[in-house]
């Protein structure tokens, strides 16, 4: 095995760990908070694909920038799917929740089949083509410019919610929530901007996402089952264990992809999760369990 | 002496079981009342329906003269009610100063927010020196200390608190009751809930007894602390 294409992997690998990170902290920021799963996560990453395809097609808006009205229509549908679906069943029994979650899943990846069809679509940035040198690997610079922004941006979600208020009643919500409720915290608030948030995050990340992976509105479902592999990865609820965690699982795919074959590459993504929770049951940075 | 928190005939429950009944009571401004009672007599229930943390099925809770009944948990706050609930229910993995900081929710309060912090530090100076400390690692004591500075962030009229004493030392249930004389002495009126029957009658003005989930008994605590019954029934005797 040639050490340069494993270098190339590993390189690619965490670059385009960034998207994943910041898609695992949006699902686990919405679980930590409600204790409800969201299994629309995936596609709610395609509707940010499909958006800033639609902002670059007929806005000639680049999706380098476009991530941010997009970000903005996810926080927006986040806000509404809580408002209007989750809220009712936040005390529910797990089976409820899971039940609705799936059939907002089925809807969204049926819009985007509607308004989009099956083909695979993907999204032109004027950055697509060009790449640099480092030493004997090379990396695209679309995907450093992902990873980069991904990372900002969990950077920031980070600032939010340990240095303004809004961000510390979201933490004390996750933390406990009966004792938010005690100091007269108006709890479905925190609810929907939780939600708003995780969804932000996905919709950001889909938009950064679109440059360089080919999606369709069946990529949903594969995006939601990654999310999930790498929040339990990293812990449940674990801000910084979907962070590590969706730089790990994406090292992880990618090598998956250079020893064995790309359709393979979940094999070893995967594999790592059934290692780490043979030796952490709750993940890297989980406490409960 | 006009009635600050008044209760008319309370009915609540969890389910098809009814844990109050017919519930009235009053505390006056200025004043510390108790209300005792054993296990399961219905005190949390009482504190949980007059701060809106559980529907009220019959009766009316007035702050001030003013009707909060049906008024969510966050308005009751902001109306000036805070509550020190059982089991303390901090948020463990924040630290002391966020704790503290988060009982500050109304905009009055959070605008008052650094002087508010600083009479909670002179209160309770343990916990400026613990203030980065994450209040899941606190020891008992330093925990119910911090769930009644957090509740004195709210800068509220009425501070109701729950079984303080649960569970602590008790040179610590001291303190903490020596804190609340001076928290009274400050004008914060104060409706004390306790099974520590003794100490709650000497710290009291005025006191109900529940039994069952109605008031049996109520009387100035001075007089309760010699009455026969009580003494039976709290003081083993
Ligand atoms: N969440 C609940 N669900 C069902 N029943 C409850 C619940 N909480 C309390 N009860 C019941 O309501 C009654 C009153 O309980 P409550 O907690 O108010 O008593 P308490 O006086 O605070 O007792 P303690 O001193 O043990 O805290 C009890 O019979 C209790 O079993
Ligand atoms: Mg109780």
């Amino acid at each position: 095995m040639d050490p340069t294409l494993v270098l190339q992997g590993v390189l690619s690998g965490l670059l385009f760990g960034g998207v994943y990170s910041l898609m695992a902290v949006g699902l686990t920021l919405i679980f930590g908070v409600m204790r409800v799963v969201n299994f629309a996560h995936g596609d709610m990453m395609v509707w940010g694909m499909y958006l800033a395809l639609l902002l670059s097609t007929r806005a000639g808006l680049d999706p380098y920038l476009a991530f941010v009205a997009c970000a903005a229509a996810l926080f927006a549908l986040g806000l509404a799917v809580q408002r209007g679906l989750v809220d009712r069943i936040v005390d529910a029994p797990h089976e409820m929740q899971i039940l609705l979650m799936l059939g907002v899943a089925l809807v969204l990846e049926n819009l985007a089949l509607v308004a989009f069809g099956p083909e695979p679509a993907r999204v032109r940035s004027a950055l697509s083509t060009a790449t640099v040198w480092l030493g004997p690997v090379f990396v695209d610079v679309a995907r450093l410019v992902t990873f980069a922004v991904a990372v900002v941006l969990t950077l920031a979600l980070y600032l939010f919610l340990f240095r303004t208020d809004v961000g510390r009643t979201v933490r004390a919500a996750a933390d406990n929530t009966y004792g938010a409720l005690v100091i007269g915290t108006d709890v479905r608030r925190v609810y929907a901007v939780a939600f708003g948030v995780g969804a932000a995050c996905v919709g950001a990340a889909g938009a950064l996402v679109s440059p360089i992976l080919p999606f369709q509105p069946a990529t949903g479902l594969s995006l939601s089952v990654a999310s999930f592999n790498i929040v339990i990865i990293g812990g449940m609820g674990s801000l910084l264990g979907a962070f590590i965690g969706g730089l790990l699982v994406s090292v992880a795919e990618s090598l998956g992809a250079v020893f064995l074959k790309p359709s393979l590459k979940e094999l070893f993504s995967f594999s790592l999760l059934i290692v780490i929770l043979l030796f952490r049951p709750a993940g890297l940075f989980g406490k409960r369990l | 002496m006009s009635a600050l928190l008044r209760l008319d005939g309370l009915e609540a429950g969890y389910g098809d079981m009814t844990a109050i009944r017919g519930v009235s009571l009053e505390v006056r401004q200025g004043e510390i009342v108790a209300l005792i009672g054993s296990n399961g007599a219905g005190k949390t229930t009482t504190l949980r329906a007059i701060c809106g943390l559980l529907p009220l099925r019959r009766g009316t809770v007035e702050l001030d003269g003013r009707r909060i009944s049906g008024l969510r948990s966050a308005a009751v706050v902001a109306g000036g009610i805070a509550h020190v609930p059982e089991g303390r229910q901090l948020f463990p993995t924040m630290t002391v100063l966020e704790n503290l900081e988060l009982g500050a929710r109304s905009t009055e309060s959070r605008r008052r927010r650094g002087e508010t912090l600083e009479r909670v530090f002179a209160l309770f100076p343990l916990l400026a020196e613990r203030r980065g400390q994450l209040a899941g690692t606190l020891s008992g004591g330093e925990q119910q200390m911090t769930a009644i500075g957090r509740a004195l962030m709210a800068r509220p009229r009425l501070l109701m608190l729950d079984e303080p004493s649960l569970g602590l030392a008790p040179v610590t249930v001291s303190s903490i009751f020596a804190n609340l004389a001076a928290i009274n002495r400050d004008g914060v009126t104060i409706l004390l809930v306790e099974q520590n029957v003794l100490r709650a009658l000497r710290l009291s003005h005025r006191a109900y007894v529940l039994e069952n989930g109605t008031i049996a008994l109520e009387g100035a605590s001075q007089r309760l602390l010699v009455d026969e019954g009580i003494k039976r029934a709290y003081f083993g005797r």
